[in-house]
């Protein structure tokens, strides 16, 4: 811990605010915003006065005995607190709230089974690089390690799905802890944080102010990568026959967008990107070849198969992207952007890496290149894989409704600025897939652990996100499938309570249904434990819990029903009965080669 | 813009007028589209650690015996971090010994791993990412190594167990009717030389630290080190 002396008042720096064209709305603001803390009374003060100083807003999180200490001197504070119905809605919201505005979002709950609800949430932030920092209450310290009541080892038991975690040590230090775990969350590769704080160290008097937020020593890096790298790197871009960028989730969280957008389009180079890099480029544009691996498009993942030069920014080859290693970019000069040196070579050897912030770096790129290198010949021949193998589906008369269908209707009916979450399986494929996204952050999903149930709690985080940004006008539509909705829908009570106006797209097949494929493609067909034909009436549940709700079964009633779900102001759910046996395509078995994708089931 | 169903045998579309029939139908159904044995594929391989395979130089990387040495913060927890770190990536440790350094608040972490270079290089890296770690590097290899073993040997034969000691610098530390201990120190292989000896006396019990390092010379052990005091702490390497 740094050991500032108090300060009364430091002027914290400005976050970035909400994009440039956000209109000033009157939404009210607290004076004492991004300024530096105010006197306090208690450690449990000095905790809200740092999250104050550090700019947070929102936190999101759920009660109880250990954290009450924090909760009330969250009474009196400018931070907006969302109670929602379980923990773990808690950390996924905070997750999604962060995705979309940019900045650490913020969970809190209370200890032992608080805590333990909050770790799926944690791990799903840590795998997805989610800058978040979750506050817990423990036990008083000298109860500590007496398996005292509602006691779990939160440290402990978060250690390897954080960034780093924190045990509080005392009431005049807690705040400048807590400031320096929200800083920490986004330094660099951004993460997850934790702080865990004994009831003793929050109920403490103390009058010592936290001082300004800094992340700890050696934790934010050169965001410029070394410059005889990029030149060597340029070198190598200048001379390929047939490059391909490969966009990822770290260029949206180091907000480079921009940057990827003029480094691609200034030398004709075709675009992939990853599942969380959805966003990066828009899909629409004819250098975008969506995203790469096990269910992106066939084109993608023929140009990362026959590329000489990869040019891969804020990726971390995650093996569903890559498939089997050995078949992966397999003669390509792989150039690897990526803010963490650890990233580098771990899974695909980097014959130049670049470290350093992706805007920063594809700014260097952009300028080191001389003359971009002639890929026409090479931009036809992707121009030809993207007319062969087009995502497509049928709609035989005699056959349900198609989930893709769905998917496109709410595409065709919202803005570009529109927010889609998911959960995780079939349907979060099938909404990748059928939507065309242009800008970033408006893909929220569950990337790296693949969180079933992180669709609902994340459509309200993002739906808060937005509000707080004065964008009140953005749709937000999650996609969930039976088995995501049935796993968080609590959380539509949190939607209905304060009257967020989001849209749930229930793709249901009744079935689990990513793991029916499986079965049915690897497994002879036994759909053990899969077949999910119990399912409640989602539509007459949305209206209990106050929602609207609304059941679709055929084609000539998804036009009127997505209209109907959008323009209500409010929670919306809409029980979509899709075809069961529809399968996702293309796919990459798992470990196959990308370039041997299945294009159609009878190919797998 | 619905297109008209495509033709080709493919499975019929719809037409109904009750419907809105999607863009997808002016599209190639999945069922037409080549298959994998239809589309050309690169002779190019990566490795196992995602190496391009040249074809003339076969890079497969041999593991190896690597003493990495680690300058942490004696924080609560760090031994945690640290050894929890190396057993959730998989890495193969031989052995870990920590123990304070010229520094008030520092401790010095020693392992031994038995891995390939690029194991090694992503060791190092995944340690270097813990905050408390504050700088970490491999010990270069003709450093100084060297390990502490007590042995407990049965005392049928005292002066020959005396005997054996002295041969390999060894102390004898405790005495007694039924059994003696012999405290050892030196590298792996004279100790093991040394255990090897002894066995002949019954061995009843050993404890062995594991070796410990420093790098000869004024080359600093762990990247960036300098000696410090309390107040005076160490950078950080950025």
């Amino acid at each position: 811990m740094s050991d500032t002396a108090a300060q009364p008042r430091s002027d914290a720096d400005e976050s970035d605010d909400a994009s440039a064209d956000a209109t000033a709305t009157d939404e009210p603001t607290d004076p004492d915003e991004e300024q530096g803390a105010g006197p306090v009374s208690t450690g449990a003060e000095s905790v809200v006065a740092a999250l104050e100083a550090a700019g947070a807003k929102t936190a999101f999180g759920v009660q109880g005995g250990a954290i009450m200490p924090v909760y009330d001197a969250l009474y009196d504070s400018s931070i907006r607190h969302v109670t929602m119905a379980h923990e773990q809605g808690a950390s996924h919201a905070a997750d999604a709230y962060g995705v979309v505005a940019g900045e650490p979002g913020l969970c809190m709950a209370t200890s032992g089974p608080g805590a333990t609800n909050l770790v799926t949430g944690i791990a799903d932030a840590d795998m997805d690089s989610d800058a978040m920092l979750a506050l817990t209450g423990q036990v008083p310290t000298e109860f500590v390690g007496n398996d005292a009541f509602q006691e779990t080892d939160t440290v402990g038991v978060t250690r390897p799905i954080t960034k780093h975690n924190y045990f509080a040590g005392g009431a005049d230090t807690v705040g400048d802890t807590v400031g320096e775990a929200f800083e920490l969350s986004r330094a660099g590769r951004p993460g997850p944080t934790l702080v865990d704080l004994p009831k003793d160290v929050t109920q403490d008097e103390t009058d010592r102010t936290p001082g300004p937020a800094t992340p700890p020593a050696g934790t934010d890096p050169d965001p410029n990568a070394d410059q005889e790298a990029v030149e060597e790197a340029a070198r190598a871009i200048e001379s390929a026959e047939r490059p391909v960028c490969l966009f990822g989730g770290g260029v949206i969280k180091a907000d480079a967008s921009d940057e990827a957008r003029t480094f691609a389009r200034s030398y004709g180079i075709p675009v992939t990107t990853t599942m969380p890099g959805i966003g990066s480029f828009p899909e629409g544009d004819d250098l975008c070849l969506s995203w790469a691996g096990m269910h992106g498009t066939g084109y993608a993942n023929l140009a990362i198969t026959h590329t000489d030069c990869l040019i891969a920014v804020g990726t971390r080859f995650d093996d569903r992207l890559t498939g089997g290693i050995d078949t992966f970019a397999p003669e390509a000069e792989v150039i690897h952007v990526d803010i963490d040196p650890a990233e580098i070579s771990k899974n695909v050897h980097a014959d130049y890496p670049l470290i350093g912030d992706a805007g920063r770096v594809l700014d260097q790129l952009t300028a080191a290149v001389r003359e971009g290198p002639d890929t026409e010949a090479w931009r036809e021949r992707c121009a030809e894989w993207k007319e062969t193998y087009p995502l497509t589906y049928a709609t035989p008369d005699d056959e349900p409704l198609k989930p893709q269908f769905v998917v496109e209707a709410f595409d065709e009916a919202t803005d570009d600025d529109t927010i889609v979450t998911t959960g995780v399986g079939q349907h979060q494929m099938w909404a990748s897939q059928f939507w065309t996204y242009s800008e970033p952050r408006t893909w929220v999903s569950s990337h790296g652990l693949g969180t079933m149930g992180y669709g609902v709690p994340a459509a309200v985080g993002a739906r808060v996100a937005a509000d707080t940004m004065g964008e009140e006008d953005r749709d937000v539509v999650c996609f969930d499938g039976d088995g995501s909705f049935l796993m968080t829908m609590q959380e539509l009570s949190v939607a209905v309570r304060e009257e967020l106006d989001i849209t749930i797209a229930v793709l249901n097949n009744e079935y689990i249904g990513m793991v029916r494929q499986w079965q049915d493609a690897f497994y002879e067909g036994r759909h053990m434990a899969s077949d999910y034909t119990w399912m409640p009436e989602f539509d007459k549940l949305a209206e209990a819990f106050g929602a609207l709700g609304l059941r679709v079964d055929d084609y000539d009633e998804v036009a009127p029903a997505v209209e109907e779900a959008l323009d209500y102001e409010g929670p919306a759910v809409v029980d979509f009965h899709v075809d069961p046996e529809e399968n996702v395509l293309p796919m990459v078995p798992s470990g196959g080669a990308n370039g041997k994708f299945a294009a159609a089931e009878d190919q797998l | 813009m619905s297109g008209d169903a495509s033709d080709g045998d493919a499975p019929a579309v719809s037409d109904a007028d009750s419907r809105t029939t999607p863009d997808a139908d002016s599209r190639p159904l999945p069922g037409e589209q080549p298959g994998p044995d239809e589309r050309d594929h690169p002779e190019g391989r990566r490795n196992l650690e995602g190496i391009r395979i040249d074809p003339v130089v076969e890079a497969e990387h041999e593991s190896r015996r690597a003493v990495i040495s680690a300058l942490v913060e004696d924080e609560p927890g760090v031994l945690a971090r640290v050894s929890g770190l190396v057993s959730r990536r998989q890495f193969n440790i031989e052995s870990l010994t920590v123990g304070p350094t010229t520094v008030d608040g520092h401790s010095r972490i020693t392992m031994v791993v038995e891995e390939t270079d690029p194991g090694i290089d992503q060791i190092e890296k995944q340690m270097a990412k813990l905050k408390p770690v504050i700088s970490v590097g491999e010990v270069a290899g003709d450093a100084v190594i060297s390990e502490l073993v007590l042995l407990k040997v049965e005392a049928d034969d005292p002066a020959a167990v005396h005997a054996v000691s002295e041969m390999y610098d060894g102390r004898t530390v405790d005495a007694g009717p039924e059994t003696i201990t012999v405290e050892l120190t030196g590298d792996k292989a004279n100790i093991d030389n040394a255990i090897g000896a002894f066995d002949r006396f019954g061995i009843v019990e050993i404890a062995r630290t594991g070796p410990t390092a420093l790098a000869r010379g004024d080359t600093p052990t762990a990247p960036g080190e300098k000696p410090g005091t309390a107040g005076e702490p160490t950078t950080h390497d950025d």
